[in-house]
C-alpha cells in the first residue's frame, strides 16, 4: 500500500483499536427523524400561510395554518420522549447557548410554538384577529430557521458525515421541509386553490434530491455511507419517492385530486425517508473508526495539522512534525 | 484562533471562579510505565460508584471492556504487535541493544517484548479534560460545566439526557446510562479535588503511570520524560496532547504514548467541532433563507 500517493482521501486501510470505534454512536431514537420532519413541515407550512395570506389565497392559508398546527403540535412529544430524563424537559430553557443549535432551536421551537398557535388559532376560529394579524408574520420568520437548525444540530458534532455536511445539509432539510409542506397543503387544498402548494411541492422535492446528491458528492468518501446499508437504501427511496411524487404533481396534479394526493405523499413518504437516510448515515458514520482516523491522518500526512501527538525534538508550536 | 466568533468562551475559565479559582489540574498517563494491571479501572468505580457492566469475552487481548463509556471511566487497552521494542531495535549490536535496554530499564520502561516477540503496549484511556470542550459547548442545558479546577464535569441534577454530548466529544468518551437515561463520564474525582486528594486512579496506579497534578507543571515533566526517552533510544514515545495548538486547544489529560495514537483507538488529530459553529449557523441561516425564496417564489411566482 501506499497511501501517500492517495492522500487526499481516507486511507483505505487506517489503523485502529481491533477496529472498535473511536466516536459514540448517536443515542438518538426514531422520534428525531419523525421531528425532523414534521419541525420542517410546520416551519414551512408558516411560510406558506403566511405567503398565501398575503397573496389572497384564503383556502390555502386557512389549510397551511392547520399543517403548521399539526407539525407543531406533535414536535414537542417526540423531543421529549426522546430525552434520558423527559420530565425535566424544562431544563432545555435553562440557557441560551448559541455553540449548541439544540439550545437555541429550543427556544425557536419555543417561539414559532406560541406565535403559530396564536396566529392559526386565530385564522381557524376567527377570535382575536388583531393578535393573529400579528403572530403570523413573527410565526413565518420563525418557522425557517425551524426548518433548518435541525441540520445545524447534526452539522455540530464529530460524526464525520454531519459534520462534514455542515455547508450543504441545510438546504437538504430546506429542500425537504418545502416539500412536505407543499405536498401536505397539496394534499389538503383544493386543486383551484393549490397551485402555490403544486409549485412548493414540486420544487422541494427536486431540490431537496439535488441537495442531497450535491451533499454527497463534496463528502467525498465519508459520504459512503449514504451508499451503504440502510442509510444507502433510504437514500435511493427518497430520491425515487421525491422524484415519482414530483412528477405525478407537475403531469396530473392539476387536473386530478387524486394524482395531486398521491403525488403528496409519494413526496411525504420521500421526504420522511431522506430524514431517515441523514440519520442513518450518522450512526454507519460515527460506526467505523475509518471514517474518523482516515481523514485526520491525511491531514497529517498532508501537512495541514500537525496532530494531537508529537516526538522528541518536534517544535511544539505551529510547525509540522516530520514524524508522526 | 479567529473563526470562534459565535461561540460562547466555554474554555478553560477558572478566572471566572474569581477568587476561589485554582491552578488547572489534570492527568499525564505516561503509557510506558503501564502494567495493564487495571487498578485505575477499579478504583475508579469504587470510588464514583460505577455500576457494573457484566462484560463478555471479547477474544481482544486481555480488553473485554473495549472502551470508555458511561459505565467506564478509566479504560485500559491492550495492544499485541509483532513489532520490535524501539530501543533495541535501533541498536546497532547486541551489545549496544543490551546498552539500551538498561537505559530503558533505568527509567522504568515497562511495555516489553516478550519470548514470541510480541510488544506490548498498555495505556490507561480517560476523558481528555479538553481546554475547548465540545461536549461542553453543545450541552443545552449547562449540566456540563468548567470547573474551578478547569476540568469538564457533568452536574447530574441538571442533565437531561438529551444525548447531544454524545456524538459531539471527538474521542467517544462520554454516554448515556441507558437505565438512568443522563449521560456521565470522569469527573478528575471533582468531589476529591476539593479535599485536596488526588483522583482514585491516580491514587491506585501502582507504577505512576497515572500523575495527577497541576498541568503546567505535568507539562513540563512530560516534556523532560520524552527527552529523556529519545536519548535512550525510545524514539517512538511521542506526547498526545500536551500541546495548547491542537484541536482541542490542548488536553488537561494527556499521554506518553509508544505508537500512533490510532494503535490505542485514539484519534490523531481530535478537533472541537464546535470551532465551526460558525460555519454551522451561516449554512443553517442561508437555508432558512433558500426556504424563504422557494416559498415566496412558489407564492408569488407567475402563475401558470
Amino acid at each position: 500500500m501506499s497511501p501517500r500517493e492517495r492522500a487526499m482521501v481516507p486511507r483505505a486501510d487506517p489503523q485502529s483499536y481491533y477496529g472498535q470505534p473511536v466516536l459514540k454512536q448517536p443515542v438518538w431514537a426514531p422520534e428525531v427523524p419523525f421531528y425532523f420532519f414534521a419541525g420542517g413541515m410546520a416551519g414551512a407550512s408558516a411560510g406558506l400561510a403566511f405567503a398565501a395570506g398575503l397573496r389572497g389565497n384564503s383556502e390555502l392559508e386557512r389549510r397551511a395554518w392547520s399543517v403548521a398546527l399539526v407539525g407543531l403540535a406533535v414536535s414537542p412529544p417526540l423531543l421529549i420522549s426522546d430525552l434520558g430524563r423527559p420530565e425535566r424537559f424544562l431544563n432545555m430553557l435553562r440557557m441560551f447557548k448559541v455553540s449548541s443549535p439544540m439550545s437555541v432551536g429550543s427556544w425557536i421551537l419555543a417561539a414559532f410554538g406560541g406565535a403559530t398557535t396564536v396566529a392559526a388559532g386565530s385564522e381557524l376560529t376567527g377570535l382575536y384577529p388583531a393578535a393573529g394579524a400579528l403572530a403570523k408574520p413573527v410565526a413565518a420568520a420563525l418557522g425557517m430557521p425551524l426548518a433548518t437548525y435541525t441540520a445545524g444540530l447534526l452539522a455540530n458534532t464529530s460524526v464525520p458525515v454531519w459534520h462534514g455536511a455542515r455547508h450543504t445539509l441545510p438546504f437538504v432539510f430546506a429542500g425537504g421541509s418545502a416539500a412536505s409542506a407543499g405536498a401536505a397543503a397539496t394534499i389538503a387544498t383544493g386543486l383551484g386553490s393549490a397551485a402555490p402548494a403544486r409549485r412548493l411541492a414540486v420544487g422541494g422535492a427536486l431540490a431537496a434530491v439535488g441537495a442531497a446528491f450535491v451533499m454527497e458528492r463534496s463528502l467525498g468518501e465519508i459520504g459512503e455511507p449514504y451508499h451503504e446499508q440502510a442509510a444507502g437504501k433510504l437514500t435511493r427511496a427518497a430520491g425515487a419517492l421525491n422524484l415519482a411524487g414530483a412528477a405525478l404533481i407537475a403531469a396530473r396534479g392539476r387536473r386530478s385530486r387524486k394524482a395531486a394526493i398521491a403525488g403528496g405523499a409519494l413526496i411525504t413518504a420521500g421526504v420522511i425517508a431522506e430524514r431517515w437516510a441523514v440519520f442513518r448515515a450518522g450512526f454507519q458514520s460515527a460506526a467505523d473508526p475509518k471514517y474518523t482516523v482516515g481523514p485526520q491522518r491525511a491531514r497529517v500526512e498532508r501537512g495541514e495539522s500537525r496532530g494531537a501527538a508529537r516526538r522528541a525534538g518536534a517544535s511544539n508550536v505551529g510547525s509540522v512534525s516530520e514524524s508522526v | 484562533m479567529g473563526h470562534r466568533v459565535l461561540t460562547l468562551d466555554t474554555r478553560a475559565s477558572a478566572e471566572s471562579y474569581g477568587e476561589s479559582a485554582r491552578p488547572r489540574m489534570g492527568f499525564f498517563t505516561d503509557t510506558s510505565l503501564c502494567i495493564g494491571c487495571k487498578a485505575c479501572e477499579v478504583a475508579c468505580k469504587e470510588w464514583n460508584h460505577v455500576p457494573a457492566d457484566v462484560p463478555e469475552f471479547s477474544g481482544k487481548s486481555y480488553d473485554n471492556t473495549l472502551s470508555l463509556g458511561a459505565n467506564t471511566w478509566r479504560h485500559v487497552a491492550f495492544v499485541e504487535q509483532r513489532k520490535p521494542v524501539g530501543a533495541e531495535a535501533a541498536a546497532e549490536d547486541l551489545v549496544e541493544a543490551a546498552e539500551r535496554a538498561n537505559a530503558v530499564d533505568g527509567f522504568g520502561i515497562q511495555t516489553y517484548q516478550d519470548g514470541d516477540g510480541v510488544r506490548w503496549l498498555m495505556s490507561s484511556d480517560v476523558c481528555k479534560h479538553c481546554t475547548s470542550a465540545a461536549c461542553l459547548d453543545v450541552c443545552p442545558t449547562g449540566a456540563l460545566f468548567r470547573t474551578e479546577f478547569g476540568t469538564v464535569v457533568v452536574q447530574d441534577d441538571v442533565c437531561n439526557g438529551c444525548g447531544y454530548c454524545v456524538p459531539a466529544c471527538p474521542f467517544g468518551v462520554i454516554d448515556r446510562r441507558e437505565d438512568d437515561g443522563r449521560v456521565w463520564k470522569c469527573t478528575l474525582c471533582y468531589d476529591r479535588l476539593r479535599d485536596d486528594m488526588e483522583p482514585a486512579c491516580a491514587h491506585a496506579c501502582p507504577t505512576d503511570s497515572i500523575q495527577f497534578g497541576e498541568l503546567d507543571e505535568l507539562r513540563e515533566r512530560a516534556e523532560r520524560r520524552l527527552e529523556r526517552m529519545a536519548e535512550a533510544g525510545q524514539t517512538e514515545a511521542r506526547l498526545y496532547g500536551a500541546d495548547p495548538e491542537d484541536g482541542v486547544d490542548g488536553f488537561g489529560a494527556f499521554f506518553l504514548l509508544l505508537d500512533e495514537p490510532e494503535v490505542y483507538g485514539l484519534p490523531p488529530d481530535p478537533v472541537a467541532t464546535t470551532r465551526d459553529v460558525g460555519q454551522v449557523w451561516t449554512g443553517v441561516l442561508a437555508g432558512a433563507a433558500a426556504l424563504g425564496a422557494g416559498i415566496a417564489a412558489a407564492v408569488f411566482g407567475r402563475r401558470r
